[in-house]
């Protein structure tokens, strides 16, 4: 990760790709991700390699597909340069992250080509993060497919792969299909109250969406309706089954096409803990103040308002807290310019 | 010495007597440097640190520089505080500390002013100050130094009546307001043995007319930045520090005095060391006493520390009363 | 104020301006009071002159850079805020850290948590008028920072964790040293005791005040000692493990009166625990092994979100991850203890006499640089 480590990077990067470009005529898209693979791939004994991050980074919705491909065209390369141990480091580098799911794809993968490397990975792949899944699967089956395409020929297999790793991603984006998957958390049970006693009380519709935020230790998570949420809240705190007396963390996050609003409860009650999203939009972004209900709400809401401009109808003072009253916009919105080049 | 008082008022006499008085100034004003001094030092050995060591041999030089420093510094004065008042407050908190010292007895041949009621002089002059400061922090125009003034005004009143009370003891037992008779009262035992509970009395109401920790409230610095002095810069602030220390020269003074026999030896056989080295000495312990106190308490509070004066020290000072008349009565055999 | 002596003097209430600049609010923070004679009638605080936008500007860097920003935050406990990041990523990954890493990060930790308390201990005493004590205090965390300065070569500001483990193995001799000052701190705290602790004036001075109930405390979201003084047994390292926390005895210390002389008392027995804990973890550390885990080069957390708390010394720590899956957080959060115990400040200056603000202040143990963020 230091600096010296990170300069040889550039050529060794272009070496590869140069390889790969040669041997596999993959199309156009292709090659620029190889540049990008080759980087994050073979970056173990290279460091992160991350000065060619910001040119090869395609916008937002693009580049999630982006390592799957680079690993992709990476492998190709690699496997036509024979370079057997560079993948193993390679699928090293990943397999902290795979799962279940992706020890079967690394296990077709290896009837391809490299058992080795995949029964390492296999060994290392550890109760492992549903979001993760598809990125790191897709690097081993892209590997593993790559092998093979490059036996037969490189660029069709090359698109396949694009193609099929734009699909997993999609399904990446949303924790759930991966949650199921696995076997049921810990906290299950607890989630399954929650949505029981919330739907007795406020109907269905109340709740938009549960389910079990596994890459936060397993979190029940709640996504309430946002006109719901003012009661909701009250019960919460009121209900004896649930009696969310504490309420450690109120912000916001923007979306760019959504506002959200992130709290986290915990019962000293009961010693359980609920997470809770309200949606807003962003032109009107509100939502209906808890201060009434946990006094510590008060600043943290004040500071969403000050840095993301959501409104907390109830909320008796609800002014600036951070920057000074005079200022103009709220900084932690993603389309915030400041109003004073000057500062 | 009294007894130029005595004489007509001849060039010669008004000059000696006023060489004198720029003596003794310059002897309170060498006391202050260096009390400061030491002060800093002792504080800064009992908190791990080595003190002023910069400044001359030791840091010796160290408060004449900073004293230096004080009468250089531009002489500011706020805006909208009251022009009048505000020069006049450092006088007025700094001319009675001075001149309290007039009747003070160093040894019996070393005093000024041989006043029959002595000791009602000097609390009747140190009074004045109060009003310094309060004028101090009402001219300054500043919230913070009212509040000071405020509170040393009621600290300051309050602690003056256990004060006075506590010697009304050592008066009982000596039949004379005379500091020079009471001293002369203590040959055979010091009045601290048979006035005990007057003298601790005395000991704290004294800590808190001087202002000092761990009565040092009307200058909080966590609380009231400085407190009455918190506008004030230069030479007048250096009037306020100076009337500070000099009254602890005096306090120190009085209460050796009053309770530690003042220039007498502590024994008659070590008459040998003249009375003025005696006189140091005890003083020297009780300046020592309040740098000690400062440097491990922590400060009163406002509310506490008046319910201490009116329930704690005066009931305290008033049985200490009693119980000397029952005790003289006693021994006069009226009983 | 209705007195029975009317003496028809018009009085009235004043607006004095504690702060930002005030040797007592232990940094830039103000404070509008509204007083009438002594008494305090409504207290505001006012905040945001330290806030530099920690958040804002986490969202333009990489994970790793981030790190150095969160020991501006709270910087009395850098190593805390450390690891909260990278516990905060670490989870969000499912990264597993080395043990010798893991015990480097405890020691540190707790470590910084003695010396975050003694800052306290000799801040709050001289807020309280008492000058030593801050200088006893600071010599024995300047043999901590020492320490520090050995193993990540900075005096405050550490930088010294890392997503996967620490940057820096101990050198060697370090944990003997280390052994040699938790043994020396041992003997030393008893003195802090005869010291303060003990004296009439200050016992008096803070007994009852600043004093409120655990529903207060719940409600206006307290952490930490603040909770603990309350009566409720909870520590996120005790009731939550994080780290290897498990691993070590130590009791929690808790109290039942809410004020101020409770949580005084109960800061200098979480000392004494962390010296527990020190012990124990210096024992049983790890001669061999490895300082980093195995981490991606480029740290890309999967998409989702991650909220983890962790107990700093000033109360619950908390980081919220947005990640869209890139190397940057989409949205980075912190729960400053500091912020969120502060809260509850103008409830308990209502009413309250001016001298014992700043001991009510003190007592809720708030760094500038955490509030403001």
């Amino acid at each position: 990760m230091s600096e010296e480590k990170r300069k040889p990077t550039p050529e060794e990067k272009a070496a590869a790709a140069a390889v790969a470009r040669a041997k596999a005529k993959a199309a156009k898209e292709a090659r620029e991700a190889q540049a990008n693979a080759a980087e994050s791939d073979t970056g173990e004994p290279n460091g992160e390699g991350r000065a060619d991050a910001p040119q090869a980074e395609p916008p937002i919705e693009k580049r999630k597909p982006t390592p799957e491909e680079k690993a992709a065209a990476a492998a190709a390369a690699m496997a036509k340069a024979k370079a057997a141990k560079e993948a193993r480091e390679a699928a090293n580098g990943t397999t902290s992250d795979a799962d279940p799911d992706a020890k079967a794809k690394a296990a077709a993968a290896a009837k391809a080509k490299a058992a080795a490397a995949a029964a390492a990975k296999a060994k290392a792949a550890r109760e492992a993060n549903a979001g993760e899944t598809s990125d790191a699967g897709m690097d081993e089956d892209a590997k593993a497919k790559a092998a093979a395409a490059a036996k037969a020929k490189a660029a069709a297999a090359a698109k396949a792969k694009a193609a099929a790793a734009i699909k997993s991603n999609t399904g990446a984006s949303s924790v759930e299909p991966t949650a199921e998957e696995a076997p049921p958390s810990k906290n299950q049970p607890y989630l399954d109250r929650y949505v029981q006693i919330l739907t007795e009380r406020f109907g269905k519709e109340s709740i938009e969406d549960s389910y079990i935020n596994r890459l936060s230790k397993e979190v029940p998570t709640l996504l309430i309706k946002n006109e719901h949420w003012h009661g909701i809240a009250q019960f919460l705190k009121e209900e004896p089954a649930l009696q969310f007396d504490y309420l450690s963390n109120l912000h916001g996050v923007d979306y760019e096409d959504r506002m959200e609003v992130y709290y986290h409860f915990y019962s000293y009650e009961h010693h359980h803990s609920l997470a809770v999203k309200v949606k807003t939009t962003r032109e009107n972004a509100s939502v209906s103040s808890v201060t009434d209900i946990w006094a510590g709400a008060d600043w943290n809401e004040r500071e969403t308002f000050d840095l993301l401009g959501i409104d907390f109808p109830g909320h008796p003072n609800l002014v600036r807290i951070m920057m000074p009253d005079e200022w103009i916009g709220h900084p932690l919105r993603k389309d915030y310019e400041p109003f004073d080049e000057g500062v | 010495m009294s007894s130029w008082l005595e004489q007509a008022p001849s060039l010669t006499n008004v000059l000696h007597y006023s060489l004198a008085a720029v003596a003794l100034l310059l002897v309170v004003l060498g006391f202050v440097t260096y009390a400061i001094y030491f002060e800093r030092k002792v504080i800064g050995w009992m908190q791990l640190r080595p003190g002023p060591n910069r400044v001359g041999p030791l840091g010796l030089l160290q408060t004449i520089s900073d004293v230096t420093k004080l009468l250089l510094k531009e002489d500011t004065r706020p805006k909208h505080a009251d022009k009048a008042l505000f020069t006049l407050a450092p006088i007025l908190a700094y001319s009675p500390a001075f001149a309290v010292l007039a009747v003070m007895p160093f040894t019996d041949t070393i005093q000024f002013a041989d006043l029959g009621v002595g000791v009602l002089y000097y609390i009747a002059l140190s009074s004045i100050t109060v009003m310094g400061v309060i004028t101090a922090g009402w001219a300054s125009n500043n919230k913070y130094s009212l509040i000071g003034g405020m509170r040393s005004a009621a600290q300051m009143i309050s602690y003056e009546v256990p004060l006075v009370m506590s010697v009304v003891g050592i008066i009982l037992m000596t039949g004379s307001l005379n500091l020079k008779d009471i001293v002369y009262a203590q040959q055979d035992v010091w009045n601290i043995v048979p006035q005990f509970l007057g003298f601790i009395v005395f000991l704290i109401a004294a800590q808190a007319e001087l202002n000092r920790s761990p009565f040092d409230l009307p200058e909080a610095e966590s609380e009231l930045v400085a407190g009455y002095h918190v506008e004030y810069s230069g030479f007048r602030f250096a009037m306020f520090m100076l009337a500070e220390y000099v009254y602890m020269f005096g306090m120190g003074t009085l209460i050796v005095v009053l309770f530690l026999g003042g220039w007498l030896p502590i024994h008659p056989s070590l008459d040998f060391i003249p009375p003025i080295i005696w006189f140091i000495i005890k003083f020297m312990f009780y300046v020592f006493l309040q740098f000690w106190l400062r440097a491990t308490m922590p400060r009163f509070r406002a509310d506490q520390l008046m319910g201490f004066a009116w329930k704690v020290l005066l009931p305290v000072a008033l049985f200490n009363i009693m119980l000397t008349a029952f005790v003289i009565t006693y021994q006069n055999g009226f009983m | 104020m209705p007195t029975p002596f009317s003496t028809g003097i018009r009085t009235e209430e004043m607006v004095l301006n504690i702060g930002p600049q005030h040797p007592s609010t232990h940094g830039v923070f103000r404070l509008v009071v509204k007083i009438d004679g002594e008494t305090i009638k409504e207290a505001v605080p006012v905040m945001g002159y330290l806030h530099r936008g920690t958040e804002k500007l986490a969202e333009n860097l990489t994970y790793t850079q981030i790190i150095p920003y969160t020991d501006r935050i709270d910087y009395l406990s850098s190593m805390t805020n450390n690891y909260v990041l990278c516990h905060a990523v670490e989870t969000l990954m499912g990264l597993s850290i080395p043990e010798k890493a893991e015990f480097l990060r405890v020691i540190v930790m707790e470590m910084n948590r003695i010396a975050s308390h003694l800052v306290w201990w000799g801040t709050y005493l001289l807020d309280i008028g008492a000058i030593g004590p801050f200088l006893y205090a600071f010599r024995d965390r300047e043999t901590i920072i020492n320490l520090f300065n050995e193993l990540s070569g900075a005096r405050l500001t550490y930088n010294y964790m890392r997503i996967g483990g620490v940057k820096w193995d101990a050198p060697p001799g370090w944990i003997e040293k280390a052994k040699e000052f938790v043994q020396y701190l041992k003997s030393e705290l008893p003195n802090y005791h005869v010291l303060v602790s003990g004296n009439e004036i200050f016992q008096s001075r803070i007994t009852g005040i600043g004093t409120y109930s655990r529903q207060d405390a719940l409600d206006h979201s307290l952490s930490g000692v603040m909770l603990r003084c309350t009566g409720e047994n909870w520590d996120i390292r005790k009731n939550e493990p994080y780290s290897i926390y498990d691993r070590f005895e130590f009791d929690v210390p808790v109290a039942t009166e809410g004020d101020c002389l409770s949580r005084y008392h109960l800061r200098l027995q979480e000392i004494e625990q962390s010296i527990r804990i020190l012990e124990q973890a210096l024992d049983q550390f790890p001669e061999e092994g490895e300082v980093m885990g195995k981490v991606p080069k480029v740290i890309r957390p999967p998409v989702g979100e991650v909220y983890v708390r962790i107990e700093a010394p000033r109360g619950e720590l908390g980081v919220y991850i947005a990640s869209q899956g890139k190397d940057k957080p989409w949205r980075f959060k912190l729960r400053r203890p500091s912020f969120v115990n502060l809260q509850i400040l103008p409830k308990l200056l209502e009413g309250v006499n001016m001298s014992n603000m700043v001991a009510i202040l003190g007592s809720i143990d708030i760094v500038v640089g955490e509030v403001d963020a």
